[in-house]
């Protein structure tokens, strides 16, 4: 019973954890650059804001869909995180399932943005696209390093794996790094966010979305900051015991991305891409050889 | 009925009062004014603290800044920019070109009042005004929203044929 009353918490919980980590960040950014900055809630009202708006403006059925399908599959992907002392959804395989299933929201994205039919969105939507390409090689690659060395594709077991300071960070030095320069470009941060580029993409795959499809958007956004954060916690920084230590590592996770993120300016496309398979995919390797040789 | 009067009121009251704590600028730089945006938003003066930031796209934003002198020819986008914009939508009027036409004011290329095309909730006036001025010019639409009184947007659409007489005059 309380099992299913979690499950169908989650997502409000991620919507909530996911609003204060974006808030942070904007609050966190603005002191780097000296400035007072907004309010912690701010992206709360941003949000309200936009779903209050009077009018829609639609440009066909996909285009009313592709947020949904957006915020419906990192729904879904929220399911599949263990919580500190919860099994959320599927007994088997939910690595390897949760590694499909982020990959949907971006697909209703491209739908969605193809259909407006703006240039600047198609330019993003490949982008976007093209940078999966990028970072799911190395992502994958530490992934299954992860899977060789425990033996299991549960998130939940890998998370009670690393108990008792296990970390796989200090285990697993070179996977950790990897992996967290994956799930730094998954999250767009400097310099991976060519997708959004205001400069050169006007905002790419959400330049024809406004009212309350960027509400949508936006809420989907806050969820996916809690995903990246939540699951590179869970499988390299141990877990928690309780969620306000887990919540607590997110934002230390959110805390160093925000510290590169504001210094760095933006890569072109295809140096991103070649930096993923470049650096972080080496280190990948490297780690998977090094717990090949270890058993 | 007067019940649900009651709640609607108090509801678009709430609505209003989060409304103005956070304001999307289409910072449509059409002229010299331009220039005081960059230190309105950075460091010094810090505008996103009330919640005002710069955006791209007419989808997206509240707020259209006309930043200067008009053009006929930018008439015509600026135009097309307001209507793209999702309302409540409001303009705010920058520098006094597009109060009288400033110091353009006998220029055939140049149209004089920028509220003859387009319902304008604020004027900031000076030549051009200082990142303060700006300041106060947005704290001033603000309180216009929570009083409920910025309702350009709604003038718009009752005064269309107004405002399309107006545009159809200078655009031929
Ligand atoms: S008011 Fe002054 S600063 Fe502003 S556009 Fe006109 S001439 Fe330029």
């Amino acid at each position: 019973m309380v099992e299913k009353i979690v499950l169908v918490l989650t997502p409000v919980l991620a919507f909530f954890v996911g609003i204060f980590l974006v808030g942070f960040k904007r609050k966190m950014v603005a002191r780097i650059h000296r400035r007072y900055g907004p309010p912690l809630h701010q992206p709360l009202l941003d949000i309200i804001k936009l779903l209050a708006k009077k009018e829609n403006i639609s440009h066909g059925v996909m285009f009313d869909l592709g947020p949904v399908i957006a915020l419906g599959a990192s729904i879904l992907t929220v399911l599949f995180l263990p919580l500190p002392g919860f099994k959320l959804l599927t007994p088997y395989g939910d690595l390897i399932a949760f590694l499909y299933i982020m990959v949907i929201g971006s697909l209703g994205m491209a739908l969605g943005a193809g259909e407006s039919g703006n240039p600047n969105a198609s330019i993003g939507i490949a982008r976007a696209l093209t940078l999966m390409l990028g970072y799911d090689l190395p992502f994958i690659i530490a992934g299954n390093t992860l899977i060789l060395k425990y033996g299991t594709t549960s998130l939940f077991n890998l998370m009670n794996a690393q108990s008792n300071l296990h970390w796989n960070l200090f285990f697993l030095p070179l996977t950790a790094v990897a992996g967290f320069i994956a799930t730094y470009g998954a999250m767009g941060e400097h310099p991976f966010d060519v997708v959004v580029a205001p400069q050169e993409v006007a905002t790419g795959p959400m330049v024809e979305y406004g009212g309350k499809h960027l509400g949508m958007l936006m809420i989907d956004h806050a969820m996916h900051v809690y995903i990246e954060t939540a699951l590179f916690v869970t499988l390299f920084l141990g877990g928690a015991s309780n969620i306000w230590i887990f919540i607590l590592k997110q934002l230390g996770v959110v805390i160093v991305m925000t510290l590169v993120d504001t210094v760095l300016p933006r890569f072109r496309i295809e140096n991103a891409v070649r930096y993923f398979w470049r650096w972080p995919t080496i280190f990948a390797l490297l780690g998977l050889f090094i717990v090949y040789l270890g058993g | 009925m007067e019940m649900q009067d009651v709640i609607e009121e108090g509801y678009v009251g709430i609505l209003e009062d989060l409304r103005k704590r956070s304001l999307w600028m289409l910072h449509y730089c059409t002229a010299c004014g331009a220039i005081e945006l960059p230190p309105t938003i950075t460091s010094r003066f810090d505008a996103e603290r009330f919640g005002i930031a710069p955006f791209v796209t007419s989808r997206q934003s509240d707020i259209l800044l006309v930043t200067g002198y008009i053009n006929i020819k930018t008439l015509r986008r600026i135009v097309t920019v307001y209507e793209q914009m999702l309302p409540p939508k409001y303009v705010i009027g920058f520098g006094s070109c597009t109060i009288n036409g400033g110091i353009y004011w006998d220029s055939y290329a140049v149209v004089k009042r920028l509220d003859l095309y387009l319902p304008v909730d604020v004027y900031i006036a000076g030549c051009m005004p200082t990142p303060m001025a700006v300041i106060e010019g947005f704290r001033s639409l603000m309180k216009l929203i929570d009083e409920g009184k910025a309702n350009g947007w709604k003038k718009y659409i009752e005064d269309n044929a107004y405002y399309k007489e107006n545009q159809r005059k200078v655009l031929g």
